[in-house]
Order: C-alpha cells, then structure tokens, then sequence
C-alpha cells in the first residue's frame, strides 16, 4: 500500500486557471488533491505573466489615453511623468494580491500545493521535484495535465540579447525603449504595442499577413486598425522578418515586404510576438501512452480524457484556443468526468476579447467562419456613431454585430469592437448559450444611456427596425 | 478441409449483432460446440459454437464488430481430408512446412463454408428486462462544432446528457425550434414508452465506491455478461416494484410419500416427479383461482392487465448465474408433462442451449432453494410479472396432532409480491390455497 503523504486521488499538474479552477473544485467535492506549479503560489501565466499584468498596464495605458483624449474636451493635464519603478511595482502587487489570494484559496480548501515540477513515470505515477530540488514519487488515482503553454520561439529570429523580449519579459517594462518592433500582428502584440505606445515608445508593428489580429472578422479589426494607425508609429504588413542583430545600443532588423524588397531598420528593442506553443514536453508523457498531435496538443475527448483514461488535460496545452476561462471550464469538466458524471466540454460560445483600445471582442459563430463553412446567415451591424453613450464618450468608433441564422432568428455569434467590448460580450455568450433569437434581445429592455445598448438596436435590425438607426432593407 | 463458419439464422428476424468478445486465438485446436465468439443482438446473448472439431486457422471477425447472419466469422480446418497439420506419427515424403497453417486462401478443395451451429443462450433475453438504453445512449464525449449546437440552454443540454438523450434528436417546441426541459422530459419518456417499459423507470445509477484497497488486498474481476444483466434486471425490479413477503408453511407428508411411491415405480422410464412439478400443478389451479397474482400493473395507465394464459418460470441455478427459463401453458399439460418440461429447461439451462424466446412471456415465476436448504427467504418480483413463489428445503417437524406430537414433513414457502396488485390478505389467502392444496391435493379435482 503506498504511503498516504504520497499519493492522490487527483494530481495537477500546473496551475493556471484551468489547473487551479480543476483543483478547487476537485476539492470542493471531496477529493484529496496534489497541485504542482513551480510559483510561489497558484497562478500560472495568466496570473503571473499574461492577462493579469498585461491588464494593469493596459488600464494605465487606457488613463494616460484619455487624459490625452479630454484635451478634445477642454480639460488639459498636461504631459503626464512617468515613474517606471511605481508603475511596475504597482503591476507586481497586483499580481502578489492575486496570486496570494489563489494561494489562501488553495490552503483553505486543503490543496496539497506543492510548489516544483512534476514528470510522470507511468500512468499512475508522477515524478516530482520540489523548490529544494528533492525528488519523490507520487501516486495518483487520476491526473490533470495542465501545464499551458509559452511563448513560440522563431528559428533564428529568438536571439539572445536583453534588447529582444517575449511576452514575459516586456510585462517587466525595464525601460521605454524611444523605437520598439512588435513582430506578429497578433493580441499579444498589439497589447503589448499599445502599452508601450502610450508610454511614450515609436512602435512600429510587422504582420506576415494581409491584416492584424488574422482570423477576426475585418469589420471589428477596422475598428481598432484605424485608431491604431495614429497610436503606432508604422503597421507593415505582409511584411516578415528575415534577421535580427544585435548592434551597440539596439537591434538591426532586416525586414521583406511583399514587393520581395528588402529594407533594413534600427528598433532599440524589439518584442516577438508570434504565438504561443503547447507545454507537453519534459513532463514525461513519453513514459505514458498519452497521445500529442503533430503540433504538440495533447489529444483528448470531449470530457479532456486522453488516450490513459486515469490522464486527462486541459488549457492551453490541449489546443485553441489558448483563454484562461476555456481552460478553467474544462478543468471542471474533467473533474466531473473523473467523478462519473456525464460531462462533456461543448460551449456553444467561447468568448475572446483582445485589450487593446478599442477593445475587440466576440463569441459563438463569426463571419469569417460561416463564410469558410458556406453557411447560410443573416449579418446585422449597428455602428457606434448612432448610440447616444459612445457619444457622449467620444467615442464612436465602435461596431456590434450579430450572426444570425435566417430561418430562425437564432444568434449565433456575436462580435463587438470599441470601448468595454470585453465587458459587453458576456451578454452575447448568454444569448448565444440560451439559444436566444434576436427578438430575445431587443425585447430584453437594455438600460440607457449604455453600450449595451448598441447589442438590443443590433438584433432590432434583424426585425427591421432599430430607434437610432436607419438601415435599407435588402428584403421587400 | 478449410471450412469458413458463418453466423446461423437465430430466427426472430435477428439480422444482425454484435461480437461482444472472441472465445477462441488462431491455431487453437476446437471441438463439436466449443463456444466460438460471444455475438450479442437486440434479443440476446448468445454463444456461437463450433460446428465441427478442428483448427482455427483464421479468425475474420473483431471484438465490438457488428456482423451479419450468414457472415463467416472463423476458418477452420477440419480433421478429415487432406492432412494439412503435421502429423504426429507419420513421417510425410516432403518436409513439413509449418507454415499452412495461417491463412492459406490457395486453392480450396470445396467452397466449404458451415453454418455454425445454432447458438445457445448465455444471457436472459433483453426484452424482458426493459432497458432504457440504445437511443439513450452513453455520453457523446464528441465536441460540437462552435455554431451548430442544438438549440438549447446549457442547462437543458446537461439534463438531456444526464438522461443519456441525444439532444439533436429532441424537437424543440419553443420559438426558433427551441428545446426546453418538457421537451428532453417528453423526448425520453416516449421513447421508454415506445418500447414497452414504464416511463418511470431509469436504470438505477451505480454509486461510485469508496477505495477498497485501503483496508486490505483486492482483486477485481470484470461482471460476466450473465451477472451484469442479472444485476440489471434484479435492480429494476427491486426499484419499481413494492415488495412485501408472505411466510407459510404446507404439511406435505402425504404428498412426499406419493411422490416417492411414484418415482419408485417410475424409475425405469426416467421419469421423476419433484416438488417443483407438484407446485406448477398446484399453481395451474391457483392462478386461475388467484388471477391477480398472474396479472401485471400499468400504474401510468391505472390498469392491471390480467393473463389467460400461465407461463412458470423457473429459477434455475446454472454455473453462469442465474438463469430464469419458462414453462409454457402449465395449465394445460398434465404432472408428467410438467415434470418431464422442467428437467428439459433446466438442463439446457445448464448446457446453454436454449434460446432466448424461452426465457419470455414469464407470468409468474417458481424459486426453489430445497435442494440447497435453509429455511425461508424473500425472493425478488421478476417484473413485470407481480409475484414469486420461494421454496426451502422440508423438514420434519412435530405437529400437535389430535392431543399429542407427531412427526410431519414441512415445506416453508415464501411469496413475494407486488403490493401495488395484491393486497397482504389477498397473499395470505392466495398463499394459503396453494399450502392446502399440497395437503390436500384432491382439492385440485373439486370442481366449484
């Protein structure tokens, strides 16, 4: 019989939103469990490096912006100072009240929270290795993998100079670099860009692709394309970087556009910002019979079991998209598969919102898709310009959409781009999960003078009418 | 030879099934009925045996496979003809190959193919023991895609997993095609109702166990499918049915003195009278007396459904479990009859071969533990047949008889039954008749 101290019922292993969420509630229904996680406390990237801190900074970005911005009004702050050492310090403790706050957390709950890293031996057992470097075995009865993802790394590009940051390391905001090169178009990037804009950096962005945030649908990213236009210094697109040097005092960037001509460019740092990439090495899954795709997912079913029915994953490390609170639903999903009960991870909607301002965010269904997948849909678009609040916030630059399924009436995706997107998008996820048809929500009575308001006139356009805008009707 | 066998026509208009496991490995030397795959259908599991003695060459079939009648599932060399397996003895002109032993398609001498023998049955049939189950199924652990998930709330589309419904196949009754809660509730009972069962009843939900292995070694050993539909069907009705137990006693001495005259002179022609037989006799009567006991309850209806016909079945203690084979029509076959049917059924009970219609249509049900001992028990309602007669094992008993003791054969009976059709006095009463009439078996030939 093994040793109580080191076995458990339910290993897991990381803890991010999906392995802390996995934890808790494994312990909240009675299961003993193990979280391991090389942090002090419970967090992962998300606490640690990811959204949490990128926020802060983002709601630092957003104060200095519309300072700026109520010189329109008459009201002037004048040049803001800035003090980088408060500003960071301010940043950590938001995140050492978070992180302590999932750690407190964890104790009551009676987590065995181990901080380390963990490998496993076979499908029952891990090899873990604590703060002090000790091994020991533990035995489980069943196990989360949830150990994430990090940031890509580009052959020949990810060179080792204090001058080229990933994601981690531009949260810390050594310095504010006078010219900065975002490479990759992506939310990361552009987060991270517009933090470093406001504070004063030339930023300029380079994007493969023929647009920034690829995948979103162009409407909402129009949206943030032109604001940002003003914000950075330069957006390249179909533009890729061939080589990076390090000089004295900065980075040479060799960068080749579409025309096939290349052009040289000095940047004092430079941010790569070209995905992330799943955590499924050196955590043993050799030893098991857990199987991983060609891109480095771990496959799993619709409960997140893997090919070892004791082993179930979840998050980032299991695919896209790669969202804290994807990864915090399946955690439960698996720990009520493990408990017997008939589960399975099937969100109608899984929202995703990118911090920049305007925000962009959306659920469900997009354009894009129902175009790729020839489905048949109905588009409804009400702009900012005609709802009262974004006026009153100067700020119109801002567009809600519905997908909508014809025959019905039924919502199927959401998306919205402007101020507080992020926040606005919940209500498209409980339609969309409900199975509300657009004269679900515009019977709904919004509040005014809101932005969720822009959401109800939307659907009303699908029945042909909204208060504050006029719109042709294709139909007679 | 190489003989392909091939699934026999099992009757019941049975098309198909399923290989639930493989019972023989290639090269295994097989004989005349050696089981040799486990092939489920809607009706029954049932062992395919082999037709004749030889060698498994090649097995064509896989476990969970769905296969057809008259789809070939083994290739076996038989004995006869060529010698194609090295002999023991003989020492063959040309070197022996071991190889042709696999698979060899080459020339076959005759387009040998045999219909396996027909099956025998290894399992109580389905249909008796109502499972809410194909179409509410196990959980489809298979995504949807973002954009086509059925139109429902997540709420909703829990309950219909919980239920094991397939929630694309409930038509929503709200607006947009939307699936409420009535909709999944309503969705699930028409299909139990579609198939004969009762609307309430679920399978009963397996409580996960607690670590056995913290107090001591375990081993664990996986249900054989017998057990597994014993358990089912045992856990049905113990939930559905109000169960109570009516104790008696019949004074049988007189009846086990004929009984062992008749055997005595009977023995040459192998016919033997047992208890059993006596009380179908006995039973032939009370039921009809007793119609309600011979009745099932349709309590969504508010009906009892009464019987004109009488099927015993018979609780039959076979190696695999549990098997519960029916005598059929008990009231219209004499003693010898009903003696000579039920060591047939329990037989084949025992040899596997009977076939799954046998175990249907019970309408009252016979378990007799008196060649084991032990007195009294409570036997479990086969629903939805609403009682069944236990027997223990007679014993002798002083009886006051007119002012003093004497010696007397006792048979304890225990009858089970559904209190929602028969009430205790009906049970005493019902109970009572049949203990007479084991005393006092000329009241079987009194006609009212």
């Amino acid at each position: 019989m093994p040793d109580k101290d080191n076995s458990a019922q339910l290993a897991v292993i990381g803890a991010g939103p999906g392995g802390y969420a996995a934890a808790f509630y494994a312990a909240d229904q009675g299961m003993e469990v193990t979280l391991i996680a090389p942090e002090k406390n419970p967090g992962g990237v998300c606490l640690y490096v990811g959204c949490i801190p990128s926020k802060a900074l983002l709601h630092v970005a957003e104060v200095i912006s519309e300072a700026k911005h109520a010189q329109d009004f008459g009201i002037n702050f004048g040049v803001p100072k800035i003090d980088l050492d408060k500003l960071r310090n301010w940043k950590n403790e938001v995140v050492e009240k978070l992180t302590g706050g999932a750690g407190q957390l964890s104790k009551l709950r009676k987590v065995n929270y181990i901080r380390g890293t963990a490998r496993f031996l076979d499908a029952g057992t891990l090899e873990v290795e604590d703060e002090s470097k000790k091994n020991s075995k533990l035995l489980f009865k069943n196990a989360i993998i949830a150990t994430g993802s990090s940031p890509a790394k580009v052959p020949g590009l990810s060179i080792d100079s204090p001058r080229v940051m990933d994601s981690t390391s531009a949260l810390e905001i050594e310095d504010i670099p006078k010219s900065l090169l975002v490479i990759g178009g992506g939310y990361i990037g552009l987060e991270m860009g517009t933090v470093y804009a406001t504070l004063g950096s030339n930023v300029t962005v380079v994007e493969m692709k023929d647009g920034l945030l690829p995948g979103v649908d162009r409407d909402l990213v129009n949206e943030l394309s032109k604001r940002l236009q003003g914000l950075f210094a330069e957006i390249l697109l179909n533009t890729t970087v061939v080589s990076l040097a390090e000089q004295k005092n900065s980075i040479k960037v060799s960068l080749k556009g579409s025309d096939a001509k290349s052009q040289e460019k000095i940047f004092d740092k430079v941010l790569i910002s070209v995905g992330r990439k799943p955590n499924s090495k050196n955590i043993g899954l050799e030893n098991t019979k857990v199987e991983i795709s060609d891109k480095g997912f771990i496959k799993v079913d619709g409960q997140r079991r893997t090919s070892v029915p004791s082993i179930f994953a979840i998050g980032d490390v299991v695919g896209e998209p790669m969202l804290a609170h994807k990864a915090s639903h399946e955690g439960k999903v698996a720990v009520d598969a493990i408990l017997g009960k008939k589960t399975v991870f099937e969100p109608a909607a899984i929202p995703a919102v990118v911090f920049t301002d305007p925000e962009i965010a959306w659920c469900g269904l997009t354009e894009t898709d129902a175009k790729k997948n020839n489905r048949e849909v109905e588009i409804v678009k009400f702009p900012w310009r005609a709802s009262g609040r974004a006026i009153t916030l100067g700020r119109t630059d801002g567009l809600t959409k519905h997908i909508i399924e014809p025959k019905t009436g039924r919502i199927l995706g959401v998306g919205i781009a402007g101020p507080r997107a992020g926040e606005l998008i919940a209500e498209g996820v409980l339609a969309i999960e409900m199975a509300a048809m657009a004269s679900d929500v515009h019977l709904s009575i919004h509040p005014h003078p809101t932005l969720s308001e822009t959401i109800m006139e939307a659907a009303e356009l699908f029945d042909g009418q909204s208060t504050h805008y006029m719109r042709t009707r294709r139909k007679p | 030879m190489i003989k392909d066998v091939i699934i026999p026509d099992i009757g019941e208009n049975i098309e198909k099934g399923d290989v639930i496991e493989i019972l023989v490995s290639e090269g295994q030397m097989v004989d005349v009925d050696t089981p040799l795959i486990e092939f489920e259908t809607d009706k029954a599991v049932v062992d395919i045996p082999s037709p004749s003695k030889g060698r498994v060459v090649k097995i064509l079939v896989g476990k969970g496979d769905t296969i057809k009648v008259g789809q070939a599932i083994v290739k076996i060399e038989t004995d006869s003809a060529e010698p194609s397996q090295p002999q023991k003895q003989a020492v063959p002109a040309e070197p022996i190959k071991e190889e042709p032993k696999v698979s060899k398609p080459a020339p076959e001498p005759t387009k040998a193919k045999e219909v396996a023998k027909l099956p025998k049955i290894v399992a109580v049939p389905k249909k008796e023991t109502v499972e809410p189950e194909p179409i509410l199924g196990g959980v489809e652990i298979e995504p949807v895609l973002i954009g086509s998930a059925a139109p429902a709330s997540p709420t909703v589309r829990r309950l219909a997993r919980e239920l094991g419904a397939d929630i694309n196949k409930v038509t929503g009754s709200g607006p947009g095609g939307r699936i409420s809660e009535d909709d999944v509730k309503a969705f699930v009972k028409r299909i139990v109702l579609q198939r004969g069962g009762e609307p309430t009843v679920t399978a009963p939900r397996a409580l996960p166990l607690p670590d056995l292995s913290k107090w001591g070694e375990i081993k664990t050993e996986k249900l054989s499918r017998v057990r597994a539909l014993i358990s089912e069907s045992v856990s049905r009705s113990w939930s559905v049915v109000p169960h109570v137990t009516q104790f008696d006693k019949a004074d049988i001495t007189e009846l086990e003195e004929f009984r062992k005259n008749f055997n005595r002179k009977n023995e040459k022609s192998g016919i033997k009278l047992t208890v059993t037989a006596v009380l179908m006799r006995v039973l032939a009567q009370a039921l009809k007396e007793f119609p309600r006991f011979n009745a099932s309850i349709d309590p969504a209806n508010e009906v009892i459904i009464f019987r004109n016909y009488i099927h015993i079945g018979i609780a039959v203690d076979t190696e695999r479990g549990l098997l519960v084979p029916v005598v059929r029509d008990i009231d219209k076959k004499s003693i010898v009859d009903l003696a000579k049917s039920l060591d047939d059924v329990a037989k084949r009970a025992r040899d596997k071969s009977l076939r799954s219609e046998e175990f249907e249509g019970g309408t009252f049900t016979i378990s007799n533990q008196g060649g084991i001992g032990g007195v009294d028990f409570t036997p479990i309602v086969l629903w939805p047949q609403v009682a069944i007669l236990g027997v223990s094992r007679a014993s002798m008993q002083p009886v006051f008889i007119n002012g003093q003791f004497e010696p007397r054969l006792i048979l304890p009976l225990s009858l089970s039954y559904d209190h929602r059709a028969n009430d205790g006095a009906d049970a005493a009463r019902f109970l009572r008749w049949i203990a007479e009439a084991l005393e006092q078996p000329l009241m079987l030939y009194v006609d009212k």
